[in-house]
């Protein structure tokens, strides 16, 4: 059943800058909704480099990227933003009122005045294996995740990686398929040396087999391969496949923005510097995803785009309303938004 | 100091590089198909090359953690390393290396 939501902002991506505007948005009193792929608030900083220091951060000499995820969701946290986490937004329609119409991969329509654009590097998507016309079979007999067990029930199954998706599925699909080989570049792998040790039993018991390698090549027809060819230290192999769980992990790609109707420049959102707005007015985008003459992809950036995006927002969100502007250590009113006074 | 690029379509590219620069950096000023989207963090492969076997002594070997890196692309050869590891020196003036396909954009 399609779930819809009515409200003043959508924030699509929640990373650093997506959070930090919900900040800057609820000193104006608008109330945001964010959706994000993920499954949990950070964006690269969670996705890519939760333990990498940075230390450029204006007032952290050095803060990794999980403690800046979560120091800004205890700074947004008194406004109270609504998260969707796992969805992608589809489509992006301006309606008669000049407000939009946005739906995701989830089932949902959000109904909103404003949409901002914080997505980054576009959306994490599963990287895939450079192999010629692996698309075709792509969502047929390739899968870069299991959504139903069931279906890979009885089937020759190839899962390609070393990471902990690629042993965790090794091991949970093993007792329900027909055959399953793991394929890894390497004997070393980065996965949990428990799961690691499991597979590892389960070679020497003949239960699945292990090949160092990589894809080379893909055969079968209709969508539906049959065999994975690998190239091997050992030479060039072929197995037998109908199912193949390549895990490379995930990649950024532009993704549906490109078909909302936006200026772009070089995949990223065309931008002005005074509300940081796009060629659609009430659609804005900040951060990594937006460019601008002298445009840098900082962080800090984002955070000022951020500001003053909130503010072209407001005016949008309420048409009319005068915005005193106001700083938060002497406003009482905003110290009361931030439940500190 | 310049470097001898060759990208994914097979061209080559004579490039300028500044001592203490990475390699990923140098490629990706100059606009060829490399995306990096780390920015150096060693957080991802996206700047894969393979290095012209004149040139591996020169250049080493990859550390553990991006060999593990190394694990999340899928055309990783003898000569892989990740062009935001190899720092621009005198000593690599003149290095010689191709882009994975796996560093392409989009």
């Amino acid at each position: 059943m399609t779930t819809e939501i009515t409200t003043d902002v959508v924030v699509i991506g929640a990373g650093p800058c997506g959070l930090f505007a919900a900040f800057e948005l609820g000193l104006l009193d608008i109330k945001c909704h964010f959706i994000d792929i993920l499954d949990r608030p950070g964006g690269q900083c969670a996705e890519l480099y939760p333990e990498k220091p940075i230390y450029d951060i204006p007032g952290f000499p050095v803060v990794t990227g999980q403690q800046l995820t979560d120091n800004l969701m205890a700074q947004i946290a008194p406004f109270a933003p609504e998260f969707h986490f796992n969805r992608m937004v589809n489509s992006i329609d301006k309606q008669d009122d000049g407000s939009f119409r946005l739906a995701t991969d989830a089932d949902e329509i959000f109904h909103t005045k404003v949409v901002v654009i914080a997505a980054g590097g576009g959306s994490f998507q599963p990287k895939r294996p450079p192999v010629d016309g692996i698309e075709e079979f792509e969502n047929k007999s390739v899968f870069y995740s299991v959504r139903k067990m069931d279906d890979f029930r009885g089937q020759d199954v190839v899962i390609v990686g070393g990471g902990d998706s690629a042993l965790d599925w090794t091991l949970n699909l093993q007792p329900i398929v027909r055959s399953l080989t793991l394929v890894h570049r390497r004997a070393v792998f980065k996965a949990a040396p428990a799961s690691v040790n499991k597979m590892q039993e389960l070679v020497g018991e003949g239960k699945i087999n292990f090949l160092t390698g990589q894809i080379a090549k893909l055969d079968g027809e209709n969508g539906q391969i049959n065999h994975v060819h690998l190239t091997t230290d050992a030479g060039d192999l072929s197995v037998p496949a109908t199912r193949l769980l390549p895990f490379f992990g995930l990649t950024m790609k532009l993704g549906p923005v490109a078909d909302w109707g936006l200026e772009l420049n070089d995949n990223t959102i065309v931008v002005d510097t005074e509300k940081f707005e796009t060629s659609v007015p009430g659609i804005f985008a900040i951060g990594d995803i937006n460019s601008y003459p002298g445009k840098l992809k900082l962080i800090l950036s984002g955070f000022h785009e951020a500001a003053l995006m909130a503010q072209a927002a407001k005016a949008i969100v309420s048409p009319g309303e005068r915005v005193v502007f106001q700083y938060t250590t002497s406003s009482t009113k905003l110290q009361k938004k931030l439940g500190v006074a | 100091m310049i470097i001898h690029v060759t990208d994914q379509a097979g061209e080559s590219h004579e490039l300028e590089g500044l001592d203490g620069w990475r390699v990923m950096e140098v490629i990706r000023d100059w606009g060829l198909n490399i995306k990096a989207e780390c920015g150096g963090a060693l957080s991802c492969a996206t700047c894969h090359v393979y290095v012209d076997k004149d040139w591996l002594d020169v250049v080493g070997a990859p550390s553990d953690e991006e060999e593990d890196m190394l694990d999340s692309v899928g055309d990783v050869r003898a000569n892989s390393r990740l062009s935001c590891q190899i720092l621009m020196s005198d000593a690599l003036d003149g290095l010689k290396l191709t882009l994975a396909p796996s560093a392409a954009k989009d």
